[in-house]
């Protein structure tokens, strides 16, 4: 059976949640064998990896590895195309991963296939599924040069425990001067909010033009806190200044999945729609009965929302005591 | 200093894009032709630098007739001089051929960076950055939210998930920047008229010395096999606050497990 590299996203040691959906994935076209690079692997992360599938993992190990981007694990990748003649490459979709994927890209003469939401065999070879303009669209797409290279979107592919021998096998690294070229000199870790991120946040509560104000945006962030749920704003709210860029959702900002959206006086024209209309249920708070978001709507109130956010937030509150 | 950014000619955001019928390419023609929002942050950033380290901004673009538009309006932000990179032979080029073309025109012309917006909001991909940086073989400092020059190095604090990374190297590079960076200036009327004058170099693919069999839609190392609308959802239930709006979203919510 055919090798799929997975490479493993961990932060401090600990398997991300998206490593587990790609060795899932990675199931798919053949036998998963993670790829780890970086300094030292647990015990822990090594049993992670072998419930989820991963029959091999390559243990690239050097303290060189954490202190230079990106460029690093492309190089780990490129290495084991070479030794091992994959089936394909899969590369969570993140930034750091959409870059490795493309700088391997380029080194291994394959083309790229960025953002799949599931993948699958059709014959001898790999075809993509893509969710692409918002969701508007879905696409199958295939590598037709090289070993796939596919980036995999988190949250896309529910992870299916799968135990595998996990067996690790040492990767002998020999990082070139080029990829030393930049040098990370620190870490500073942002302010704590209490609340998950937006990207992998089962629930995201967001706020529009309705809010009105900075101080509207209290309204929002207790409906989120009494869901457990990340906050998002749109556009005009974020380019109004009533809430920070990072948090806004749509075409020039996150794309979200979640279970449950609920936009609370956002219009819903594109710019927005494109950043969270795959989501599962979607509640909609808007005082315009003619707001084109009132379409994607699984249940909607039209309303003023300062009356029906603060009602829902407390009706909630008493729900979950 | 002499610095380059690229930028790129994309369908305006706030309309709905397409794949055309036959080809499955984005359809580009349907809707307004405007810079890639987050060039604009490049752009501007470019000239912050300059202002504070004097030097000239060259602007980039590899695109079709219609994208010198999007060269000048980098002019009449205030950039110098620009190149544009057009040829019909380029039409439907993926990222390994657009990166090609890039890495070929800034190279040998001794530029100390190039500037990037990380992702462009058609295919957004955020990879043609770090494959420029791959084929330049140049340090690759990318998402930046602040960038800055001190002699020879230049250093960024990247964004990651929980803050960011203090990266640095020496020039010459590639970075990318994102919104976070600066807020774009809008060009002045003095600026407009001014562009009208700068100096634009339009480059064929033989000019610029990549082979015309290695780009565009027949050369792409990868293909769309088929695409379709996602179906349309199903009409939800909408209702009018009578006072009880918010009991009725929790009742929902309730019925649908969410609490």
């Amino acid at each position: 059976m055919g090798e799929v590299l997975v490479l493993v996203d961990e932060v401090d040691g600990v398997v991300k949640k998206s490593t587990t959906e790609l060795l899932t994935a990675a199931r798919r076209l053949g036998e998963p064998a993670a790829v780890w690079v970086g300094p030292g692997i647990s015990d822990a992360a090594l049993a992670t990896l072998g419930e989820f599938g991963a029959a091999k993992v390559y243990v690239a190990d050097s303290a060189d590895l954490a202190q230079h981007p990106v460029a690093p694990a492309a190089e780990v990748l490129a290495q084991l195309v070479g030794e091992v003649s994959p089936v394909a490459v899969l590369v969570p979709s993140t930034a750091d991963g959409k870059e490795t994927a493309g700088r391997l890209a380029i080194k291994v003469g394959s083309g790229i296939i960025t953002d799949a939401v599931d993948v699958a065999t059709d014959g001898d070879r790999v075809v993509a599924t893509q969710s692409v303009f918002g969701g508007s669209t879905i696409v199958h797409s295939t590598v037709t040069h090289g070993v796939p290279v596919i980036t995999v979107r988190g949250n896309a592919v529910a992870p299916e425990a799968a135990p595998a021998a996990a067996s690790r096998v040492d990767v002998q690294v020999a990082l070139s001067d080029v990829a030393r070229k930049a040098t990370v000199t620190g870490h500073t870790a942002a302010a704590k909010g209490g609340r998950p991120e937006l990207a992998e946040a089962q629930v995201v509560v967001s706020g529009g033009r309705g809010v009105g104000s900075a101080d509207g945006f209290g309204v929002i962030e207790a409906l989120a806190d009494s869901l457990g749920a990340a906050v998002g704003a749109s556009r005009a709210a974020t380019d109004a200044g009533w809430y920070p860029h990072q948090y806004q959702v749509g075409q020039t900002g996150k794309t979200v999945s979640p279970q449950l959206y609920i936009a609370n006086g956002i219009s819903g024209a594109i710019q927005h729609r494109a950043g969270m209309q795959t989501s599962k249920t979607i509640v909609v708070v808007n005082k315009d009965a003619e707001a084109p978001i009132f379409e994607l709507a699984d249940y909607g109130v039209v309303g003023d929302l300062f009356a029906v956010v603060p009602q829902l937030t407390e009706e909630i509150g008493k729900r979950t005591n | 200093m002499k610095i380059a950014v690229c930028v790129k000619q994309v369908p305006d955001t706030w309309a709905e894009k397409k794949l055309r019928e036959g080809d499955s390419l984005l359809d580009r023609e349907s809707a307004d032709g405007v810079m890639n929002e987050l060039d604009e942050y490049a752009v501007e950033e470019a000239l912050q630098m300059i202002e504070a380290h004097g030097g000239e901004v060259v602007v980039l673009s590899m695109g079709p007739d219609r994208a010198a538009e999007t060269v000048r309006k980098a002019l009449s932000m205030g950039a110098d001089a620009g190149i544009h990179v057009v040829d019909d032979s380029l039409a439907g080029s993926d990222a390994i051929a657009t990166s090609a073309v890039i890495a070929a025109a800034i190279e040998g012309r001794g530029f100390d960076l190039v500037l990037f917006g990380s992702e462009s909001t058609d295919a957004r991909m955020s990879v043609v950055p770090a494959m420029v940086a791959e084929r330049l073989g140049w340090a690759q400092l990318t998402f930046a939210q602040k960038v800055e020059v001190a002699g020879t190095d230049v250093s960024i604090e990247r964004v990651t998930e929980n803050g960011f990374a203090s990266v640095t190297a020496s020039m010459p590079a590639v970075v990318s920047v994102v919104e976070k960076i600066n807020e774009p200036r809008y060009p002045s009327f003095k600026g407009i008229m001014a562009a009208k004058k700068k100096p634009v170099e339009t480059l064929t693919i033989a000019e610029v010395g990549v082979d015309a069999a290695a780009v565009g839609a027949a050369a792409a190392w990868s293909a769309v096999n088929d695409f379709a609308a996602r179906p349309p959802k199903a009409a939800g239930t909408v209702v009018t606050d009578e006072g009880d709006g918010g009991v009725k979203v929790a009742t929902y919510l309730a019925e649908q497990k969410f609490i």
